[in-house]
């Protein structure tokens, strides 16, 4: 590269920065985050998992830099590992629900005898708030990961199903659409070439909100203890084991609940930035 | 109009349906022994044919739908496993201080989030306008729960300035009432504030950019009478959505904030019926929310005719 390319470059990482600042802080934090979960392994101090009656209720300090739990666990290190259960969690439940609800509603929004079955369970499907109905779903099965991920997809479905099928709706009535049906283009081959490519930036904005959503569901349902279970650190759980004592160590809600917060932020700052920049026109009424 | 408000109810009944239908098959649907969940790690066989019979699950599903539905439509939502209490009578235990909560919040949420939305729309691309979408993105991004130890951290055990936790019924004084709301309200609330203003702006936005607002300016009125006469007056159907559908946030949230809180309503009750696996409970709890949330959202439709003149039904 050239040294005038170079500068160049820097002259538009400069402009990107100055147009968008919190796009850009939101990026780098999500990376800082996704950093941190896949480096976990290196980045702990002492064993998230190794109970100590000797150490327990430490306040913070040079070895326990976020304080130890009532077992005596290094809360530090259980908060690096917590991350790898949001941003799983967060990114499962993401794809996993617009992958399906972009199934049910591209199938919805062009086959009319579907819609008016499958539409009517979706609007009985969203006058359950989500929070309730992931925790139905958990109250029935066994604790794990996996479950609170299949629950959480359960409740953000139908949403997406919405989203997908207004968009096919409004597709279908646009001259490009009609122009390839009447050129004798096929059922599969006109949703694929001409709907399906026009719903993935509505879906990717959509996508991003739901994992930030789904990231907040879990930590929710670990703290009231339908989530994640309990030998699994995550966010949520660490501050369900600091609830009743949060009086004497606050550190072991603060904490986690800080880490949480700043993951839900940089994933909604980047929904921001992608919504800016696909779609406009919903960007300048926002 | 009339006929409008019966066809809307009517056609509440099947959302309802779904909901009902969905809420008792989960019991069937989800892989593995309901009753051997529910019953725990320690129950022995003759805990496990109890639930089973308990819960019904030794009979065929639509008997026992259809059985269960009956109750349900007669105002009896079954019997709670772990109390053997009537499912209905807990719940109305536990209204008080659930309504209390989300009421006060749903007022103060619509008094601030509101006039934020106008003011960030008067003053678009400006500091204040920054300032109240800060605001709308961190509170859309700070957990409920989260939120609610910082306020207890800061203005409770910091300042001392209001208590730590609990409920008081307003039967047993105003003051100790109120005071014990103002953090539940404000944790709970903040979500929701985001979302009403984020909306308000946006429809302002909308609505400001139109000829009669610049006709009313132009001919000299006052700042506060073009919002509020002109523009607020022409925005508020989206506003009014919004409201309606953010409920369900609050929904979500009373559980989490009156755990936090120590608060005795019916989250306090769902988030014990979890810990004990109690599912008749926790079915009359989302029966109940659900209805309630379909009916706000009817109301909300409703009040379309009245907001803007030109909606008929």
């Amino acid at each position: 590269m050239t040294a005038a390319a170079a500068r160049r470059r820097r002259g538009k990482a400069a402009e990107i920065l100055r147009r968008h600042p919190t796009v850009v802080a939101g990026t780098v934090l999500l990376l800082i985050m996704a950093a941190i979960a896949l480096l976990a392994p290196y980045l702990w101090t002492i064993d998230p998992q190794a109970v100590s009656p000797v150490r327990r209720l430490r306040q913070p300090s040079e070895r326990y830099w976020f304080g130890t739990d009532m077992l005596g666990r290094d809360v530090y290190s259980r908060v690096i590992y917590g991350s790898r259960i949001s941003l799983a969690v967060g990114l499962c439940v993401a794809v996993l629900s617009t992958a399906l609800g972009l199934a049910i509603g591209l199938v919805t929004g062009y086959v009319r005898l579907v819609d008016a079955i499958v539409m009517r369970v979706m609007d009985g499907l969203m006058s359950i708030p989500p929070v309730l109905l992931a925790i139905a779903l958990m109250a029935l099965t066994k604790a794990s990961v996996e479950n609170v991920i299949v629950a959480i997809t359960v409740a953000e479905v139908p949403r997406v199903t919405r989203l997908v099928r207004s968009v096919v709706l409004s597709l279908r009535e646009q001259p490009f659409v009609e122009a390839a049906v009447a050129s004798g283009t096929g059922f599969v081959r006109t949703l694929r070439r001409h709907i399906l490519p026009n719903t993935i930036a509505p879906l990717l904005v959509q996508g991003t909100y739901i994992c930030a959503s789904a990231i907040i569901t879990e930590a929710i349902l670990s703290f009231i203890g339908a989530g994640t279970p309990p030998n699994v650190p995550s966010w949520g759980n660490i501050m369900a084991e600091g609830r009743s004592l949060f009086q004497v160590a606050y550190y072991i809600i603060l904490f986690p609940g800080i880490f949480l917060s700043i993951t839900v932020l940089a994933v909604n700052l980047v929904g921001d930035g992608l919504r800016d920049a696909l779609d406009p026109r919903l960007a300048r009424r926002m | 109009m009339f006929a409008y408000i019966v066809r809307r109810l009517l056609a509440t009944i099947p959302v309802m349906g779904v909901v009902a239908i969905f809420v008792f098959s989960l019991l069937y649907l989800t892989p593995g022994d309901p009753a051997v969940i529910i019953a725990g790690d320690f129950a022995t066989v003759d805990d496990v044919a109890r639930i089973r019979a308990k819960l019904g699950l030794d009979q065929p599903f639509h008997i026992r739908f259809g059985d269960w539905l009956w109750a349900v439509l007669h105002g009896d939502l079954g019997i709670s496993i772990f109390t053997n209490l009537p499912v209905a009578r807990l719940i109305g235990q536990r209204v008080e201080p659930t309504v209390a909560l989300t009421l006060f919040t749903l007022i103060i949420a619509v008094i601030f989030a509101v006039p934020m939305g106008v003011l960030a729309a008067w003053k678009a691309g400006q500091w204040l306008d920054r300032a109240v979408m800060a605001f709308a993105v961190i509170g859309f991004s700070v957990p409920i729960f989260v939120l609610a130890y910082l306020l207890i951290f800061g203005l409770s055990i910091g300042l001392e300035l209001l208590p730590v936790q609990g409920y008081v019924s307003i039967t047993e004084g105003f003051w100790p009432f109120l005071e014990r709301l103002i953090l539940p309200s404000i944790a709970l609330g903040v979500t929701y504030m985001a979302l009403i203003a984020r909306i308000t702006r946006a429809s302002m936005l909308d609505v400001l950019s139109q000829d009669y607002i610049r006709t009313a300016q132009a001919k000299g009125m006052a700042a506060n009478q073009v919002l509020i006469g002109h523009a607020l007056k022409n925005a508020a159907v989206p506003i009014v959505t919004i409201i309606g559908i953010g409920i369900a946030l609050l929904i979500s949230g009373v559980v989490v904030t009156e755990t936090v809180f120590a608060i005795p309503g019916i989250g306090r009750l769902t988030v014990d019926a979890i810990l004990r696996r109690d599912y008749p409970i926790i079915q009359g709890v989302i029966l109940m929310f659900s209805a309630v949330y379909v009916l706000i959202n009817l109301l909300v439709d409703l009040s379309y005719t009245l907001l803007d003149p030109r909606i008929r039904y």
